[in-house]
């Protein structure tokens, strides 16, 4: 008994730091993006005004290049924190919009079952069918490659996973009492969905999107890398990492660390927040 | 005699389901006066429960379930309402009490807004006319510190709390019926009677009719003025309850009593058990559905299904029985073993 409650405490003790670490560098990414406009950072985009920067340089903190600086003379601190911008709005907006979609479609399949669900279903099955990075490529060649579009591609991605989640737990909350309950006391189905159904889905799809997270940042990533979300010179993380192209990473490997390395921080944080989450609220742990 | 509150005749309830067609209920009939209580006895798959959802209306025709019979409550034909006029009966005119009161409030809502909610759906109070008046309830169904249990999470409560809860989220509109479905049964025995003797205290202090589900005859027994004993979808007996349990004329409802253990009988005495299993719903025996485990029956049992008839003297309350060989008039006497 002893042993298994001390094991549970360690057990929930060690990622602890871990935790911190990444909830502090999330904090500090998200702060700092949010201010970059406002920050006196050396030039991120304008070539026209990077024209005296040294090019290439290393990451030399008394040279007022933090982290250097890329071909063009860009300061790839300020590239970074502006890169951080776009990577976070755009997968906070797909996941944010997936979970919307998603959520509701997976509420209303699991509730309603029969022909919604049929079509919902077959409608994910669709979508999971197809390779996701495949899929982002083909709606990249039709739409026009800017930020909004990108977060649409991407939200498309999460909506089959917030559907299944939503759909399973709706339809495990549908069995208990407590929405019969709300039946017999006069409720019509929009309302059990909305006030009996959604808080119960919340928090498995609230940490579901945690997870989601991270995934999106790496998705927009590669969409960058392989020139088909935001164009360069406007900085991602993605499009920073191709400029590591050819024998640039040999010679400079800080061009392609730097954002490599902001990238690398960001995933790993959203992921050990989202599976603490994840852990904390899924169903499926049996926590209630 | 005045118009009944609640009218059910003929009510059949069929499920559609791959093995074939179960009825669930099975041509039941009742009738209840207002302010009065009917208790539903009978076992598992009797068919009690889905009597009282079909009763409700919260079970009615669709893919999958055929129903078919009149539920009349207060003159309205449940059945033949639009749906959102059927939810509007729900709440301000009968309302229903779960089996566990573990699973029939919502884990993520506080208790208070189980009950705000309904006020504010039924009668469009305001949210702080709702909350006094949750307060208020809660203090009826006897919660201490009312104020501070409305603001805590279900899980922070006691099953008989939340049963106490759950009641009165039904009672928050004041409906003229009460339908509990084993209210008691998730819950321990001391904690069963208080919860038994709230309603039956509600129920007489606001004239509120109470159909009592149950499958515990001795539930039912002080609380109900009429009693109701399903077997296989069907009703076999009912009579007030003196009679039930004084005189029951049904040999099921006959060897339910003696299986019920008794403080008079001698230790160790073995319990009387009625033989057999109960019928398979989906393919019950042709006639009497208790014929198979009846040691009364005869051939005619297994002809044809035998009618509820009124066997009461002249001039008494009726007592229905659907038997062709009733046991005698005061042959069973309860506290007496065979």
């Amino acid at each position: 008994m002893s042993e298994t409650l001390t094991d549970r405490r360690t057990a929930t003790r060690r990622p602890d730091l871990v935790a911190w670490f990444s909830g502090t560098w999330l904090v500090v990414l998200a702060v700092l993006a949010a201010a970059a406009p406002l920050l006196p950072l050396p030039e991120h985009v304008d070539l026209t005004r990077s024209l005296t920067a040294p090019t290439l340089s290393g990451p030399d903190p008394a040279s007022g290049h933090l982290l250097g600086t890329n071909a063009f003379g860009l300061d790839l601190f300020a590239r970074a924190l502006h890169g951080a911008r776009s990577s976070l709005a755009i997968a906070l907006a797909a996941v944010a919009l997936g979970a919307v979609v998603g959520g509701a479609l997976g509420i209303l399949a699991g509730y309603l079952g029969r022909t919604v669900d049929t079509v919902v279903g077959v409608a994910t099955n669709v979508l999971l069918a197809v390779p996701p990075l495949i899929l982002l490529i083909a709606l990249a060649t039709v739409l026009e490659p800017n930020a909004r579009n990108v977060t649409l591609a991407l939200a498309l991605l999460t909506v089959p996973t917030m559907v299944r989640l939503a759909r399973a737990n709706t339809m495990a909350f549908a069995q208990r009492e407590f929405v019969l309950a709300a039946r017999a006391m006069g409720a019509s189905g929009w309302r059990v969905m909305t006030r009996e159904l959604l808080p119960n889905v919340l928090l498995p799809v609230l940490s579901m999107a945690m997870v989601l997270i991270s995934v999106l940042v790496v998705a927009e990533a590669s969409l960058s890398f392989l020139g088909l979300g935001i164009q360069p010179p406007a900085p991602t993380w993605g499009n920073m990492i191709a400029e590591g192209e050819g024998r640039v990473l040999e010679e400079h490997p800080h061009v392609v660390l730097v954002p490599g390395v902001f990238l690398f921080l960001t995933v790993f944080s959203f992921n050990i927040l989202g599976e603490k989450a994840r852990k904390r609220w899924d169903t499926r742990s049996g926590a209630r | 005699m005045s118009e009944p509150l609640l009218d059910v005749e003929d009510l059949r309830t069929t499920f559609h389901t791959p093995r074939g067609d179960v009825h669930a209920v099975d041509g039941v009939s009742l009738r209840l006066e207002a302010g009065r209580t009917l208790g539903v006895v009978g076992e598992s798959g009797s068919g009690k429960s889905v009597l009282g959802r079909t009763v409700m209306g919260l079970v009615s025709s669709g893919p999958g379930v055929t129903v078919s019979g009149r539920v009349s409550l207060a003159g309205q034909d449940v059945h033949a309402l639009a749906p959102a006029e059927r939810r509007r009966l729900w709440g301000p005119r009968v309302a229903m009490v779960f089996q566990d009161p573990m699973t029939s409030l919502n884990p993520v809502k506080r208790v208070g807004r189980h009950i705000d909610e309904v006020l504010r759906l039924h009668l469009r109070l305001g949210r702080r006319e709702a909350r006094e008046r949750t307060v208020g309830l809660l203090r009826q169904v006897g919660i201490p510190e009312p104020e501070r249990r409305a603001g805590q999470y279900p899980h922070e409560l006691s099953g008989g709390m939340r049963q106490r809860v759950v009641i009165a989220a039904a009672l928050a509109c004041g409906p003229d019926l009460l339908i509990a479905d084993e209210p008691t049964t998730a819950l321990d025995v001391t904690v069963q009677r208080q919860i038994l003797d709230l309603v039956a205290s509600l129920s007489r202090r606001s004239g509120m009719a109470v159909v009592l589900i149950s499958h515990d005859l001795a539930a039912v027994g002080g609380r109900a003025d009429r009693v109701a004993v399903m077997y296989g979808g069907r009703l076999v007996e009912s009579a007030p309850t003196s009679r039930v349990f004084g005189a029951p004329r049904h040999p099921y409802t006959g060897a339910l009593l003696a299986s019920a253990p008794r403080l008079s009988a001698a230790p160790h005495s073995r319990l009387p058990t009625i033989e057999g299993r109960p019928p398979d719903p989906a393919d019950p025996p042709p006639g009497c559905r208790f014929a198979p485990r009846c040691p009364r029956a005869e051939a005619v049992c297994r002809g044809g299904a035998p009618p509820l008839l009124d066997l009461a003297p002249v001039g008494g309350h009726p007592h229905e029985v659907a038997c062709r060989l009733p046991l005698e008039a005061e042959s069973t006497e309860v506290g007496h073993g065979r």
